[in-house]
């Protein structure tokens, strides 16, 4: 927690984006978590990937839930609209807010006890309803608001900070996400921006639910020997399948890379998504494939990380639920309330 | 590239790039924290261990530390470092406690200092605590040298001058006042044990021209003049005044004209605006009092008429920028101007000269008359004479006298215990503190503050231009003080990191509002300096690299727009990060003594 405010100037070099803005201008309120946070970490990653993107802020909805995770909206993206919701909730809001005004750039941002525990049916329906959004989980398998008890998604054997095992299974969100639907995985590391940054710029690209499960080591409560979510045991135990990368427009090339490892995505905006494979038998667009080899990694006490699966041509919620393609907001009150008269025939149909 | 060794007293003495610009390294932050916790006595003693004369550098400093200033690189105004300087001078009160104790019983030598001037009397500041017998040779009645002479009583007034000079004084020096020394034969004969030449460069440059000679009478030399005007030899100067030079004396010069009732005063400069000799500020106070500069015409010829001065002849020329980047002149192709004047001021330079000095002494002299030196030691190539202040390396300013002075009088303490003077010197020296006080307490103030410099309050126009004597500039009070002085960013607070405790988390990366630091795989420095978050290509200033961290990585960091705001210190969950006062120890006689 810091409590000297970080000063407003910045570095006389710093670059102005497309929009004229600087990456400054996409920071938030200064953090109240503990210094050292993993969690600060994804906040600036999320922050130096829209400014990168040269998003305009005011165009994005950041909803959360309740911890530690959740409090980071307020980090990031301060010219943007916020909704800070219920325990485990954020899906249903970040859905309404979606179905609403389509256009929006929703960001969820979510915990491992806010999506594995109290909201794990939240997160399991918004998965399947593919609504268009980057769900992104602060996940450090520890109730660090309530000083360090086991989440959900803390591994069978890691340890307290006072050494005591966990006996349960943990929950993979990852696979979940792969099972019910999400058409953008990923998995990343809070202390590894180089990998981060390009992952969240693609997932702000895909058009349907992107899912990034960020492994951000909690410093007061489980960054300990024994820990499997500490910086050290991450650093040692994690193998990147699939880096990507997301360019405004048409890619140059710029390096060599092994024949069949580094792949052009045209996305419908027109800008490229581009994929580096770390290992070349990895096809991250078959899903049962990457469900698999997550499973295996996990099996090995390893954890996969990049992009895990991505599927270009998904649908989204909107196309499935054929709506408007106008934003609510937009529609004149004769279209979004055509009175008496239509709903009766829409009644009638329905006798 | 190689781990940074933070222990090189050089290493953190750059990044307090003030105290570093400064000759006498006067530790500028300290001294403006004190200011900034009205312990005004304490910060004027700082400064007077350093520089010796705070009042008066307050004044008149030339200020190499302000284009220095951190600041100038992270929001273009410097810390108006030297006017809180005179703040301290102004609102310190009794100082006699903190002055060092003069023994009654002295060591036996007796040295001779020639010329009272700054670099003579900072000298007997050093040596007579350490029970020297300090004689002062000087052709003037008082004490002061050429801040007497030479600097106008409306930029410096004469008791704050007095008061410094005397404190010197009354520390016990045996003054010789009003004898001019045209002899060092005849002193030496004397058989003091060292001798110290500080007699500045008394040589005020003149130019042969047509017409020079018939209108001697008009043509005054600048120095010359000042130091009549200082001593009351002339108290008024009639007509229309030609002040010729851009340096720091033809603006004295010009303004001291307005005052003794000059008609109008223009100042004429050979060459172009900004390549002007003159202070920035020096140039604005000249023409905030109404003065006109003209530039770019360097004179042909001194018209007359009966014996009577009536002008000067101008060439007019345009500067331009050679391939080397320096500037050459062109002839404009207008016709030559003339300017009328009824008196020409002559500021051209000056030039050191000795011709009191014997040849036949050992002294080696080049030849531009200045003495060969040892420029560490400033033994001249007679074993027992040194030189300091402008007498040394020609003119420079008092803060340089003062630098002098301290490694002068190392040099004739060492000389006259028969010490080798490189070898036996004091060593360079850093200490460094941890500000620390608790979880977010540190022991200075670590905000940023976006304040824009304070500007001095001047005196009202109409009253000092009708007198000498009225100080021009009114200083800051302490409101004003407490203010400019939360703009300083403590740079002396350093970042120090320790790698074996760093556990690669980003947040020191994440917070810092200047991106200074990074975390990068090693590479040599050119390379380096490009693969950091923000690109250091401030070549002057030092990257901070740590040893290999548990990624094989290495922590840097560009030195260049840090504001030692501490926050990589607040966010470091391990204390990595560390905020510790660095003090940088500059050899003086003190010293030794410790």
């Amino acid at each position: 927690m810091t409590f000297v405010a970080k000063p407003r100037i910045h570095h006389p070099n710093l670059p102005v984006n497309e929009l004229g803005l600087t990456r400054r201008d996409y920071e938030g309120s200064v953090s109240t978590l503990c210094a050292g946070c993993g969690h600060d970490s994804v906040s600036a990653a999320i922050v130096q990937a829209c400014a990168e993107l040269a998003l305009p802020p005011h165009r994005f909805a950041k909803v959360s839930g309740i911890g530690c995770s959740s409090k980071t909206p307020s980090y990031f993206l301060n010219r943007s609209h916020g909704f800070n919701s219920v325990h485990g909730r954020m899906p249903s809001v970040m859905t309404g807010a979606n179905l609403a005004n389509r256009e929006l750039m929703c960001i969820g941002v979510s915990g491992d006890g806010d999506s594995a525990s109290i909201g794990l049916g939240q997160f399991a329906h918004v998965v399947r309803r593919r609504t268009n959004m980057l769900y992104l989980v602060d996940n450090n398998g520890t109730y660090g608001l309530t000083k360090g008890q086991f989440s959900a998604t803390n591994d069978k054997g890691s340890t307290s900070k006072k050494g005591i095992p966990n006996l349960y299974e943990p929950i993979d969100l990852v696979s979940i996400a792969l099972q019910l639907g999400a058409s953008f995985v990923g998995r990343s590391f809070s202390g590894d921006k180089r990998q981060l940054v390009p992952l969240i710029k693609a997932a702000l690209k895909h058009k349907g639910m992107a899912f990034i499960d960020v492994i951000s080591p909690c410093v007061a409560f489980n960054n300990h020997n024994g820990s499997t979510k500490s910086f050290d045991f991450v650093r040692e135990h994690t193998s990147s399948v699939v880096n990507a990368d997301l360019i405004l427009g048409q890619p140059e090339i710029t390096a060599d890379y092994a024949e069949g490892t580094h792949e052009d995505v045209a996305m419908p905006d027109g800008s490229t998504l581009q994929l580096y494979k770390v290992d070349a038998d990895y096809d991250p667009y078959d899903r049962i494939g990457a469900l698999n080899y997550v499973q295996k990694m996990q099996e090995q006490g390893q954890v996969a990380t990049g992009l895990l699966y991505v599927d270009p041509d998904a649908v989204e919620c909107h196309d499935i639920m054929e709506t408007t393609g106008q934003p609510l907001n937009e529609l004149a009150e004769e279209t979004l309330c055509p009175g008496n008269d239509v709903l009766a025939s829409i009644n009638q149909g329905y006798r | 590239m190689e781990q940074t060794n933070i222990f090189d007293p050089n290493y953190f003495h750059k990044v307090v790039d003030c105290q570093y610009a400064c000759p006498a390294h006067t530790p500028v932050p300290e001294y403006i924290r004190l200011i900034a916790q009205e312990k005004y006595t304490e910060a004027y003693m700082l400064n007077w261990d350093s520089n010796v004369f705070p009042g008066v550098l307050g004044r008149t400093c030339d200020r190499p530390c302000e284009p220095a200033c951190r600041r100038v690189r992270t929001e273009e105004t410097p810390v108006a470092i030297c006017r809180l300087k005179r703040a301290a001078a102004d609102n310190k009160g009794d100082v006699s406690a903190y002055l060092p104790h003069v023994p009654e019983q002295k060591n036996g030598k007796r040295i001779a200092l020639i010329g009272a001037g700054p670099a003579s009397l900072a000298v007997a500041r050093d040596l007579l605590p350490f029970g020297y017998e300090v004689h002062l040779f000087e052709q003037d009645e008082k004490g002061g040298g050429f801040m007497r002479s030479q600097i106008p009583a409306f930029r410096l007034p004469e008791e704050v001058l007095d008061e410094e000079v005397d404190r010197i004084l009354d520390m016990g020096v045996h003054c010789h006042f009003g004898q001019a020394i045209d002899s060092m034969k005849e002193l030496m004969d004397q058989n003091f044990d060292a001798y110290f030449v500080g007699t500045g460069a008394p040589r005020g440059r003149d130019l042969e021209l047509t017409g020079r000679e018939d209108v001697d009478e008009y043509i005054h030399i600048g120095i010359d003049w000042l130091s009549s005007v200082a001593f009351g030899h002339i108290s008024e100067i009639k007509g229309k005044v030609i002040v010729m030079g851009g340096g720091n004396t033809a603006m004295d010069c010009c303004r001291t004209s307005l005052r003794l009732g000059a008609e109008s005063v223009k100042v004429v400069v050979r060459s172009a605006f900004e390549v002007m000799k003159a202070s920035e500020w020096e140039k604005e106070d000249a023409m905030r009092e109404g003065i006109p500069i003209i530039n770019n015409r360097p004179p042909k010829e001194f018209v007359h008429e009966n014996g009577k001065l009536k002008g000067v002849l101008f060439e007019c020329v345009t500067p331009v920028r050679g391939e080397d980047g320096r500037l050459r002149y062109e002839s404009s192709g207008e016709p030559d101007e003339f300017i009328e004047c009824d008196h020409v001021l002559m500021a051209i330079g000056q030039d050191n000269h000795c011709p009191w000095i014997e040849r036949d002494l050992g002294i080696e002299f080049d030849k531009w008359d200045c003495p060969n030196l040892n420029e560490v030691t400033l033994q001249s190539t007679n074993p027992s004479i040194f030189f300091g202040g402008d007498s040394a390396f020609g003119p420079e300013n008092i803060i340089w006298a003062s630098a002098h002075a301290h490694r002068a009088a190392i040099s004739i303490h060492l000389y006259c215990q028969g010490k080798d003077l490189i070898n036996d010197r004091p060593p360079e020296g850093v200490n460094l503190l941890s500000t620390k006080m608790g979880v977010h307490e540190w022991a200075y103030d670590a905000a940023h503050d976006p304040a824009e410099r304070h500007s001095v309050p001047l005196v009202e126009h109409e009253s000092s231009l009708n007198n000498l004597k009225v100080e021009v500039e009114l200083g800051f009070d302490a409101k004003l003080a407490a203010q400019e002085a939360q703009r300083c960013l403590n740079c002396d607070v350093q970042t120090v990191f320790t790698d074996n405790l760093c556990i690669e988390c980003d947040a020191c990366v994440d917070i810092c509002p200047m991106d200074c630091i990074s975390f990068v795989d090693n590479q040599p420095e050119e390379a380096l300096r490009l693969s950091l978050t923000a690109p250091a290509q401030n070549l002057g200033q030092d990257l901070y690299v740590s040893g290999e961290l548990k990624t094989q990585r290495v922590m840097v960091k560009d030195e260049d727009v840090c504001l030692h705001c501490g926050l990589c210190a607040e966010r470091c969950p391990t204390n990595a990060w560390d905020m510790q006062r660095s003090v940088v120890h500059i050899p003086q006689l003190g010293s030794f003594g410790e």
